[in-house]
């Protein structure tokens, strides 16, 4: 069995992966990163557009050229990394094993491991679309794939369900090869991703974008023949009479993602309810010496967030090697962070006490659109500690908020803080 | 030409059982079947369940060859290593006149020979056996001898020991006609002519189109849909097949365990005329998890990974047709419905006397192997074995599906195997490459360039699953060109 020793182990090569890599490298501690695909890169090596990079080097990159940027410090640098491996398995004691065809299984101990293993698409069985089942449904991420790196395409005819980032860029990616997308289908009554991308992906291509409607049925037995749209009430139910046939012979799927978490259940890390690991402020997970980063850890809107949530990550684990690492050094008092009213989730899920007097980085989402809202945080008495006017919320952006807890007046007796989004007070009154 | 002793029409699990039981003998024997694999139709998604038999009346065929038919999986898992667990059944009580119905099952069972059924009241005991089971529950009618296998699994397990032992399997082979001249059939398929002293109906829903192809028109089959909604693999374990008591109308939706750990809840039961009708609905999946709530209030519907619907013929009789027919040589082994699986190595079992009494030559082979290799699995291999493996082939180390850690061995394995996947759902059910909660979103791509490479056909001819279901329609650029040509592509 082939053995690997480094003070630190990437799982992930992706645009997270990376960049922790690098940090925990220019810290001069050992690292290694491991990737299952064939290159370094992750999945910005299928996004061959641009609108990477704005916020992380002021420059309007593609992808891969954003992934390149990354991959050539961990060349430079000297960082090493094995390809087309799996880890199949995390033990308690950071041990992990993984598989590729050349070396056959690995082992490798770490002081300590960085997740970043990124996030896969809901599929339609996770929407349970009734229907046949024919060949012809994709989801959006694999159509990209199927077009960019393999330059093959999945169909002539397409409806997009949901107005997720990738389903509108693959919308004109298609148009681009000549395909016809007949139209973007969101169940919600706005649009689920990024603006930019519903004007320069959709109406700039004159795509039909049908809110508040849903795929209630596909049609076709063997390869897909068109699919049935139906109106959608707010209480989600269909509206009867609403139901219109759109003909097609492929449906690409872009309703949602989800952190791809088997590695972190198996190795025995909670995993908290957006689908990502429980973790403190400082990206730890529930077991010691283990972070996690990026969409493995929650879904980001840019990837340029991704890059600076890994070198967060990346710091912690470097931190964590230098001060805590095999000591009896335990964290244990803990503050617990709760979603309250219009919260979808919230990172991180507990902060320890130690941490209040550093300023903490809290990103959360809506569950819903709204207007005028103030962003409340409040302890366990209710009693309020921090609060802030937002004019616009919506689910498709992630809201970021750097708070210093003791300085807001949290102290060593604080249990929880709930994080809601309400109406503002005199918006209500307005209203009365 | 050949002329087989026997060919058999369809390759669902009736007719590969019959095909391997029949491989034993010193016959010349053919299976047709008119998709693109075996298991296909109803065999494909159906429950897979191995019933214990004490459910249906005693004055049909259907209830002694389930009783019969489940003892005969024990050896059958053995010596075909598929995966079968026998991990018993629950049928449920919700109410306190239920109970005198589950005690008259329990005692006519056991009177014909149903091992083991006992009639549980106390409630603390049944839930400590089913902790997911509802609280309402007032009693439970326990058969310790129900099943669980997986039903395609086990059809390519036959038909790959049935192709071992000599049988010819012949996909993509739908019977157009049937001659029979001089006591032989000729049966015409699109592309070819087989010719066959004896001829077994195994057509599943097309069984009546097949009968009448040589006249007899005695029987009717009614399709009947079941759907059926799958849940991941982490999102609930359940220790029982759970029913609920039975109505005149029909067994009830059940929730039960599958062999790789997953739960289902399903199936209901909906005439239908369409026999290509596999498409679920909405009001069909609303009732059968309301259905299941009944039996299990917890069901995990946000881990529901995927629903899918199945076709079962149910003949007008409600029972098995298994005929030596007025066409001497024209066995008919029609309209098996539910307990069709547990009953199938009974039903051949029946096909073997009847051709005995056409004069087939039933003299066991010399050399029959009754054993189908157990297919190996990266998941059954320890740390060591597995550094081994990879070594000795390194298609060990390379992961496809990282939803159940299927390495490309695995896949190659389905392919090259005897009757083997030549389409990605064939060697999804095979190996489970796509079966998990991503359903193939990362190792699609893949398996598609496996299944390219290996029957060297180019991407755009891989199928999901037979005609004119290919994933992909073209090179990129390719539309794009021919509509700067003027030309669009057809």
């Amino acid at each position: 069995m082939k053995k690997y020793k480094a003070d630190v182990v990437v799982i992930g090569a992706g645009a997270g992966g990376l960049a922790a890599a690098i940090e925990v490298k220019e810290a001069d501690l050992s690292v290694l990163i491991i990737e299952r695909d064939k290159e370094l890169g992750g999945i910005t090596l299928q996004c061959i557009h641009n609108g990477f990079g704005l916020k992380e080097f002021e420059e309007e990159l593609t992808g891969p050229e954003y992934a390149q940027r990354f991959i050539n410090k961990v060349i430079e640098k000297k960082i090493p990394y094995i390809l087309d491996t799996m880890v199949i398995e995390i033990t308690k004691d950071k041990k992990l094993y993984a598989v590729n065809k050349k070396e056959g299984l690995i082992e490798v101990e770490a002081k300590a491991i960085i997740l970043a293993m990124g996030c896969r698409e809901k599929t339609r069985g996770a929407i349970n679309i009734p229907g046949f089942r024919p060949a012809g449904i994709y989801t959006a991420g694999q159509a990209q794939r199927f077009v960019n790196i393999e330059g093959y395409l999945p169909g002539n005819t397409y409806v997009i369900l949901g107005s997720g980032d990738i389903g509108m860029i693959m919308a004109r990616r298609l148009t681009w090869e000549g395909c016809t997308v007949k139209a973007v289908v969101e169940i919600q009554p706005y649009v689920s991703g990024l603006l930019r991308n519903q004007v320069q992906c959709l109406e700039d291509y004159g795509i039909p974008l049908i809110t508040s409607y849903t795929v209630t049925r596909i049609h076709g037995r063997d390869r897909v023949k068109g699919v049935s749209i139906a109106k959608i009430s707010k209480d989600y139910d269909r509206i009867i009479g609403s139901e219109k046939f759109i003909e097609c012979d492929t449906l690409l799927l872009s309703v949602g993602l989800i952190p791809e978490n088997e590695l972190t259940l198996q190795a025995g890390a909670e995993l908290s309810k957006n689908g990502g690991p429980v973790v403190d402020e400082e990206l730890e997970t529930t077991i010691e010496g283990i972070f996690a980063c990026g969409n493995v850890l929650q879904v980001h809107d840019l990837v340029d967030m991704v890059t600076a949530e890994a070198k967060r990550a990346g710091k912690n684990a470097i931190e964590y090697i230098n001060s805590r690492y095999g000591k009896e050094l335990k964290k244990k008092e803990l503050i617990k962070c709760v979603p309250g009213e219009n919260v979808n989730y919230l990172k991180p899920d507990i902060i320890n006490k130690q941490n209040l007097s550093e300023e903490i980085i809290f990103t959360f989402r809506v569950k819903y659109p709204d207007r005028r809202v103030l962003i409340q945080f409040k302890d366990q008495n209710n009693s309020i500690i921090y609060k802030k006017k937002k004019i616009y919320v919506i689910p498709s952006e992630m809201l970021e908020l750097n708070i210093n807890l003791e300085e807001s007046g949290i102290n060593q007796d604080c249990k929880s803080i709930t994080i809601e989004v309400i109406p503002r007070p005199e918006v209500l009154i307005e209203e009365d | 030409m050949t002329v087989y002793d026997v060919i058999i029409i369809g390759g669902g699990v009736i007719g590969c059982c019959i095909a391997r039981t029949l491989s034993k003998y010193d016959l010349k024997v053919a299976l047709l079947e008119k998709e693109a694999d075996v298991s296909s139709g109803t065999t494909k998604a159906n429950s897979g369940v191995v019933h214990a038999g004490y459910a249906s009346p005693r004055e049909y065929i259907k209830r002694d060859m389930c009783i019969r038919g489940n003892k005969l999986f024990t050896q059958a898992a053995e010596e075909l290593n598929f995966p079968f667990q026998r991990i018993g059944s629950f049928v449920v009580a919700l109410e306190d006149h239920q109970i005198k119905e589950l005690e008259e099952q329990r005692r006519l069972g056991t009177q014909d020979g149903v091992p083991g059924l006992e009639l549980i009241l106390d409630k603390e005991k049944i839930k400590y056996m089913e902790p997911n089971l509802t609280d309402e529950v007032v009693g439970v009618l326990h058969a310790p001898t129900a099943a669980i296998v997986s039903p395609y699994e086990m059809t390519y397990a036959l038909a790959e020991n049935a192709a071992m032992n000599g049988v010819k399997f012949f996909r993509n082979q739908k019977v157009r006609r049937i001659k029979h001249q001089n006591n032989i059939f000729v049966i015409k398929t699109k592309t070819s002519e087989f010719r066959s002293s004896n001829v077994i109906n195994a057509a599943g829903l097309y069984g009546l189109k097949i009968s009448k192809m040589v006249g007899l028109d005695y029987f009717t089959l009614m399709p009947r849909k079941g759907e059926y909604i799958l849940f991941d693999r982490n999102a609930m374990h359940l220790n029982k097949i759970l029913f609920p008591t039975p109505t005149k109308v029909s067994k009830g939706i059940l929730v039960c365990p599958t062999v790789s750990d997953n739960t289902f809840v399903g199936p209901n039961a909906l005439n239908i005329t369409d026999k290509k009708d596999t498409a679920t609905t909405e009001a069909g999946l609303k009732e059968i998890l309301e259905g299941g709530y009944k039996l299990v209030p917890n069901l995990p519907v946000r881990a529901s990974i995927k629903n899918f619907a199945g076709l079962r013929a149910i003949p007008g009789t409600y029972d098995f047709i298994i005929d030596n027919t007025d066409v001497y040589g024209f066995i008919n082994v029609v309209g098996i419905l539910s307990p069709g699986l547990t009953s199938s190595y009974a039903i051949a079992e029946r096909v073997v006397e009847f051709l005995e009494l056409l004069g087939a030559n039933t003299k066991i082979k010399e050399d029959y192997n009754p054993i189908r290799p157990k297919p190996e699995r990266f998941k059954d291999f320890t740390k060591e074995e597995l550094d081994r493996k990879i070594k000795e082939d390194p298609a060990w180390g390379r992961i496809i599906c990282r939803c159940e850690t299927i390495p490309e061995k695995e896949i190659l394995n389905a392919i090259h195997a005897p009757v083997g996947a030549t389409t990605v759902d064939g060697v999804k059910f095979r190996c489970r490459p796509g079966m998990g909660r991503c359903q193939g979103g990362f190792c699609r791509p893949r398996v598609i360039e496996i299944l390219s490479r290996e029957l060297n056909i180019p991407y755009e001819e891989v199928m999901k699953r037979g005609e004119d279901t290919n994933f992909l329609v073209s090179k990129t650029k390719e539309i794009a060109l021919l509509r700067l040509k003027g030309g669009e592509k057809e």
